[in-house]
């Protein structure tokens, strides 16, 4: 609603729809909630990395005190995955585990401490498997195998990919620099453990009420496994406490809960141990990486040959997209004229990874980012300028068939350069300090589904009430971002109603429309653009019928301050109550909706479907470090960030992502790490996670967060609702090289890992001294075969986004020969 | 000892007579037992600062305490913190300035700085950071809650002036810097 200075909801930093609930303790998250006659739900966790389950005796646990159900993998057989490429995973492992946390059966009872009692009653034989614990037992072929599904024996995923003719594009270089470089696991220790209550209605049907990211993706697989018709199922996103990634897949607690509260006729919840939600995890994926990039003099690109080798964990989860996407958006800032990328990803015995904020792209940003300093630095280029000077243009199509839309780095990168003084310090801070640059890209929404069809990947509804007040239904999920908060705004800015005549029903399967969820930053673009339309549709009809009602022209009607009055004589007007009324006097109850559906992209080869988005954010960001050398611990006392946001709908909202990106970066940059460990023979030798709490995996605290200077830049592209892009990860992915990159600055040595522990800076400034190169980083990438490789010539070559040798390679069946299955010895 | 303990609290001024397990901590208690589920939980370990409360005005990992121990101590909880409807400075802070994400982290929040404000309301940045270091938050980056609490203790002080963000919001496009 305009204001006294005719400005808007849009544009200003309004308080957000959920905030006195979140600061009153009011809110509920799924673990507040309680429902009578509910019983507590523990799960029995696999205590071994890889074994068959021989047997399993429940009799002492259902015997136990207070202790109503017991299920193992028998009553739960049927398997479920996010992909449809993968429905790898059991609700409950009906024959054999994977990873320690692998679940294996479930016990309710009336108390959480008699169902952990009785857990601990239930008795299983195993056959213990190899251990898979990496990638070189995962290369190594020839022990067990994980999955028997998949590319090549523990090869889940490969990918083999060439935009044009990279060896002609090497052969213009004038600099060809090839670095191994390795990014570690991380996870998205969200503050909120996962929980889940299921309730059931006694006709047959089930209510779940879970902290996810993704209801409708969660109906689905409820829907696969519970072997119900789908509208018998009903799925509450409930507010999530953070989610990052970490709550999009479909988790076999909730749908375990489901068939518990089923077979008890009882509400059952579980609320997840921090332990379990390390288990959980879906984190980033630890990323093994070989990137040779040909250079002209004046540091702009000829070719790029990237090679990655994921560490997938136990399970498929997102990892096939997560593999596609470690080199989809190489291309999107700056212009690469001949791109190869080959992408693989292995199974092994540990938590699934999956997508955490930036979903697979930040590891190959850090490689990218990394490898252009050092280019740089051979080439005697400023690394601002030299990023400056190759920009890939808006309004253009990549080597790899993405289409760019609006594009403002180079505002970005001037602005942190400006800020920042970059000029004046960069390499002038004295010892120990130093000052270093990254860029980055990423996604509003992808652009493919993950089940393909036709419709759309979201809708709104809106039901306008004679009251004045207007309902808003969306499937959209409030997972910290400000999602409700956008939605409410873009129905109130057209209507001219305040924030407070909305009332928003969200995330429910049963009673609002589908939105895919709350991943891939697509919200705010795809459930705003969906909002903008339901809400302009509602203003034509009242529109009409208020036209009618004062004799003027609808085209000059005005909707502002909860009013619709004529433009040219703002006195002539009723009041948006009385507007409604006309309108429903006329044509009956009023209800609109909205749907979106992002554009067609235009690559036609097979993986063009990761990396295509309706519109790309852009970052820039500098930061500061200082590097004690005695020590080799790393600070940060400044961080510039500029992010194109296209148009900030909430500026506070917008600085507020920003700086927690900026925040997530530094703990991925310094300190955060997924870490396992064998435990003694003694003890099953099994691979165990480090760090499963909270103390022990390091994230930053308020002492360690840098100061955050943030510009947001606004290149409004046509496809975001009022201009906006995505800004909840982007300003994440550039924080890593920059931190390495700053410490070149700094000591002169090059980490080609995260994260950067004070130990590896120490060692590299110590060969450094001793005469050697100073770098710190894994020293050779392994001999994969990619397998057969699709040639895809470039919009430059005039192509016509499809592979010129796809008929030869054919459509891989995903059936392995006998061969691939034993393996080849090591 | 007995298997339940009858004990007389004390939360938010209000008198709560239960029966509770010797073993229960005051977490479990006050989400469990008093419906008071504005406390959240995030490792039961004392490691997130999460579920911090006051208990006679100092800040306490609610899941280290027992509940037998609160007798005849003042328990204070994030439900408390508003005098009616009326929200506490740090509460209307918090809100406006968008230092709340996915809430979760909040009430911890909240009643860890109320501690600090009610012993210093013009407590300095450094100040607040350090007495809020055992808060994780995994959304904000921080730098907005140490605003919030710059300003509610503006507030409290006697000077509400609005931090620069919520002053000109049109102007925030040329740079919002903390520096």
């Amino acid at each position: 609603m305009a204001d006294a200075k005719g400005r808007n909801i849009i544009g200003t930093s309004f308080r957000r729809v959920d905030a006195v609930g979140k600061v009153s303790g009011r809110t509920q998250f799924a673990d507040d909630l309680t429902f009578p006659r509910m019983v507590h739900m523990k799960l029995l966790r696999s205590p071994l990395p890889h074994a068959q389950i021989v047997s399993i005796d429940t009799s002492a646990a259902e015997q136990a005190l207070g202790v109503l159900g017991v299920l193992t993998g028998r009553d739960v057989p049927v398997p479920f995955g996010i992909l449809p490429v993968s429905h790898d995973e059991h609700a409950l492992c009906p024959d054999k585990v994977r990873f320690v946390g692998d679940p294996v059966a479930a016990v309710a009872a009336l108390t959480e401490e008699q169902a952990q009692a009785a857990v601990a009653l239930l008795r299983v034989e195993w056959k213990s498997l190899d251990t898979i614990a990496g990638y070189d037992d995962a290369l190594c072929s020839g022990k067990d195998q994980i999955h028997g599904y998949g590319d090549d024996h523990n090869f889940h995923k490969k990918v083999s990919l060439r935009f044009g003719d990279p060896e002609a594009g090497f052969k213009e270089a004038d600099l060809i620099l090839e670095d191994t470089m390795f990014f570690d696991g991380n996870t998205h220790l969200p503050m909120e453990e996962h929980a889940t209550v299921a309730v059931p209605e006694g006709d047959g049907r089930v209510a779940v009420w879970s902290s996810t990211q993704t209801p409708h993706y969660l109906h689905k697989a409820l829907t696969k496994v519970l072997g119900l018709p789908a509208p018998w199922i009903r799925v509450i996103g409930v507010t999530n406490g953070g989610g990052f990634g970490g709550k999009s897949d479909p988790f076999n607690h909730e749908i375990v809960a489901a068939k518990m509260a089923l077979k008890l006729g009882r509400p059952v919840k579980i609320c997840l141990t921090r332990e379990e939600v390390f288990q959980c995890h879906r984190g980033r994926h630890p990323t093994l990486m070989s990137i040779r990039s040909g250079f002209r003099k004046d540091g702009s690109f000829t070719a790029q040959h990237l090679k990655t080798l994921l560490d997938g964990g136990a399970y498929g989860s997102y990892g096939v997209a997560s593999t596609y996407y470690t080199g989809a958006l190489q291309t999107v800032t700056y212009k690469l004229p001949h791109y190869q990328f080959d992408g693989a990803r292995v199974w092994t015995n540990k938590p699934p990874c999956g997508p955490k904020r930036g979903h697979g792209t930040p590891q190959p940003r850090f490689a990218l980012e990394v490898q252009m300093d050092k280019a740089a630095h051979v080439l005697g280029l400023d690394p601002a300028q030299m990023r400056l000077n190759q920009l890939q243009p808006k309004d253009s199509v990549t080597a790899n068939w993405l289409r760019i839309g609006s594009m403002g780095l180079g505002a970005c990168i001037e602005a942190v350069r400006r800020e920042s003084r970059w000029d004046e310090r960069r390499s002038k801070l004295g010892v120990g300090r130093g000052l270093g640059i990254a860029c980055s890209s990423y996604l509003s929404g992808a652009g493919l589904p993950i089940n393909w069809n036709h419709m759309p990947h979201t809708g709104v509804q809106l039901k306008l009430d004679r009251s004045g007040g207007v309902a808003v239904f969306c499937g959209q999920t409030e997972i910290g971002q400000g999602s409700d908060s956008i939605l409410a705004a873009c129905v109130a800015e057209v209507l001219g109603i305040t924030l407070q005549d909305i009332r928003l029903c969200v995330a429910d399967t049963d009673l609002t429309p589908v939105d895919l969820g709350s991943y891939s930053s697509r919200v705010t673009l795809m459930m705003g653009n969906a909002a903008v339309q339901a809400a302009e549709r509602a203003k034509e009809i009242i529109a009409r019928a208020v036209a009618e009602e004062l004799k003027v022209a609808a085209t000059s009607l005005v909707f502002a301050e909860r009013r619709v009055f004529d433009a040219s004589n703002p006195e002539h007007g009723l009041s948006f109550a009385d507007a409604v009324q006309a309108a429903e006097g006329r044509y009956g109850t009023l209800g609109t909706t909205g749907s979106y559906t992002p554009p067609r992209a235009p690559g036609r080869y097979r993986g063009a479907g990761v990396g295509p988005s309706p519109a790309y954010s852009y970052s820039a960001c500098i930061v500061e470090v200082d590097v004690d050398p005695a020590s080799g611990i790393v600070r940060v006392p400044n961080v510039w960030i500029a992010h194109d946001v296209g148009r900030a709908l909430n500026p506070a909202s917008v600085a507020g992502q920003v700086e927690g990106s900026i925040y997530m970066g530094i703990g991925e940059a310094l300190m955060e790490e997924s870490a396992f460990r064998r435990l003694p023979a003694k003890l099953s030798s099994a691979l165990v996670h480090k760090f499963p709490n909270m103390l022990e995996y390091k994230s930053p605290t308020f002492l360690d967060m840098p100061r955050v200077h943030t510009t947001i830049i606004e290149e409004p592209d046509v496809n975001g609702p009022f201009g906006a892009k995505e800004v909840g990860q982007g300003p994440l992915l550039p924080v890593m090289p920059a931190v390495a990159n700053a410490i070149f600055d700094a000591v002169g040595v090059r980490i080609d890992q995260v994260p950067i522990h004070p130990w590896m800076v120490f060692k590299a400034l110590d060969e450094k001294r001793r005469g050697g190169e100073g770098r710190y980083g894994p020293k050779q990438f392994p001999a994969i075969d990619y397998g057969d490789c699709l040639l895809v010539p470039t919009p430059e070559q005039g192509g016509d986004g499809k592979a010129r040798n796809a008929d030869e390679i054919g459509v891989r069946s995903g059936t392995m020969s006998d061969t691939a299955k034993k393996g080849k010895p090591c | 000892m007995p298997t339940v303990l009858n004990l007389e609290l004390s939360v938010n001024g209000e008198p709560r007579q239960l029966l509770v397990p010797p073993h229960h901590s005051l977490l479990e208690v006050l989400r469990e037992r008093c419906g008071l589920t504005g406390t959240k939980h995030g490792c039961e370990l004392g490691e997130c600062g999460t579920c911090t409360v006051l208990l006679d005005g100092e800040p306490v990992l609610a899941c280290l305490v027992l509940a037998a121990e609160c007798v005849g101590r003042r328990i204070e909880t994030v439900e408390g913190l508003s005098v009616g409807a009326e929200l506490h400075p740090l509460q209307r802070a918090f809100a406006d300035l968008g230092a709340a994400q996915c809430g979760y982290c909040t009430p911890g929040m909240l009643m860890t700085a109320k501690a600090l404000l009610d012993e210093n309301p013009r407590a300095e940045e450094m100040e607040i950071r350090e007495a809020l270091a055992g808060n994780l938050c995994r959304c904000t980056g921080y730098w907005k809650i140490i605003e919030a609490v710059q300003w509610a203790g503006r507030i409290l002080a006697g000077d509400p002036t609005p931090p620069a963000i919520l002053r000109e919001p049109s102007e925030v496009k040329g740079g919002c810097s903390h520096g």
